[in-house]
């Protein structure tokens, strides 16, 4: 049961990396592109740590890998926004 | 069918790296080489891993991917935007270094088939887990680092000692950054503390488990990195005329501390690094915290990207520079 919701989780998440990749390679601009990537990743990469916590089915490396999405999702939003403000910026200079 | 699953990632990997590399190479402009090099990095940490060599995967992905990629989006910096490759090289000449760099990897090639193909004989790797009891330490690749082979790893520090030195003598330290927004501001006030305690811990686990001085020095450098793009332009290194001693000792501390080490052991009747089995787990911690710290300070220097204001006696003291935008 517990792999049954596990591979679930993990293939939910492999879904939104994939919708992240092919929204990084289609969508026309910077801004809609970073949307597409970090949402997706964020959201992805939880999906995957909760399966494989689930999989593993140890408390200590559940929290590990706890610590290891929050740490990813600071980086990712506060990349995402120093990308897109020195985008923005830019743009508007000449 | 099992197999192919395990095959088939390790495959993609492979060609991966392999399209990754020659990407990077063939590119003309400067700045996507650079992306390709850090992306290049974090596969080749995955493939170490993949090896079960978590060392050299932390390692790779540390220095190789996120410190080397630093350093080179900083050197980028410096070149104009519409920076193309310099033609710089006659053809006949670039060819030659092609056909020696080609004949060069034919030649690892084939070394690498013909050590595969024979049949194991005894290999290092038994001679060094049958005597790490006496090492001093319990995760074996520290013990080849800090004390088999403990002569290789002083003559590495040497060689980043030997590059601070150059790095020094290049120049004046490039202009730093513009004050960090709120959002950078505080992701860099958590991230910081969070780095040097990460260091401090791969600093201790080095000993038992994947980690070490390198990995740990590269992490401390990460947290200078970090204060320097969020507009700190000492980050974190001592600054004035008291923190040049600081720094200097801190940046020789690492080689220093190893020679000392080396000879005092020569007191006791023992050889250079022979190091007494009963005091080596502290010897080796003791010269790793100096290495740790000289390495990290090298990096960090290194990133600065020359010799920071106030090195020399007789330098202006630190004036306001112009920021780039």
């Amino acid at each position: 049961m517990a792999e049954l919701l596990a591979l679930l989780l993990i293939c939910a998440g492999l879904g939104f990396y994939l919708a992240g990749a092919i929204g990084l390679l289609r969508f026309p601009d910077l801004y809609t592109r970073l949307h597409a990537l970090t949402k997706a990743d964020n959201l992805g990469l939880g999906l995957l740590v909760a399966g494989v916590a689930l999989l593993h089915g140890s408390m200590l490396l559940a929290l590990k890998l706890l610590l290891v999405w929050l740490l990813v999702l600071a980086g990712s939003a506060a990349s995402a926004h120093l990308i897109a403000q020195h985008a923005l910026r830019r743009s508007r200079e000449p | 069918m099992s197999g192919l699953f395990t095959w088939l990632p390790d495959l993609l990997l492979a060609a991966m790296l392999v399209g990754l590399g020659w990407a990077t190479v063939s590119s003309t402009d400067l700045r996507r080489s650079v992306a390709l090099f850090i992306a290049f990095g974090l596969l080749l940490s995955i493939a170490w891993a993949r090896l079960r060599a978590p060392d050299l995967a932390l390692a790779e992905a540390a220095l190789g991917a996120g410190l080397s990629g630093a350093l080179l989006l900083a050197a980028l910096r410096d070149e104009p935007p519409a920076g193309a490759v310099p033609e710089g090289l006659p053809r006949w000449l670039r060819t030659l270094v092609d056909l020696l760099a080609a004949s060069l990897a034919l030649a690892l090639a084939w070394v690498l088939w013909e050590t595969l193909s024979e049949p194991a004989p005894a290999r290092l790797g038994e001679a060094a887990l049958s005597a790490l009891e006496r090492s001093g330490v319990s995760n074996p690749v520290t013990a080849v680092l800090l004390n088999y082979r403990a002569y290789d790893t002083l003559l590495e520090l040497v060689v980043v000692l030997t590059a601070v030195l150059g790095v020094v003598t290049l120049g004046r330290e490039r202009p730093g950054y513009r004050r960090a927004g709120p959002v950078l501001y505080s992701l860099v006030r958590w991230l910081v503390p969070l780095l040097i305690l990460a260091a401090g811990y791969l600093l201790w686990i080095g000993a038992q488990a994947p980690g070490g001085a390198f990995q740990a020095g590269a992490t401390l450098a990460a947290a200078s990195v970090m204060l320097r793009l969020s507009g700190i332009d000492s980050a974190g290194l001592p600054n004035g005329l008291a923190g040049r001693l600081v720094l200097r000792v801190t940046l020789s501390a690492g080689v220093g501390l190893f020679l000392l080490v080396g000879l005092g052991v020569m007191g006791t009747g023992r050889g250079f690094l022979h190091y007494p089995p009963a005091w080596s787990g502290g010897l080796i911690l003791l010269i790793e915290t100096a290495a740790t710290l000289a390495i990290a300070a090298a990096l960090a220097l290194a990133f600065r990207g020359g010799r920071p204001a106030g090195w020399e006696a007789d330098d202006p003291d630190h004036s306001p520079r112009e920021r780039r935008p």
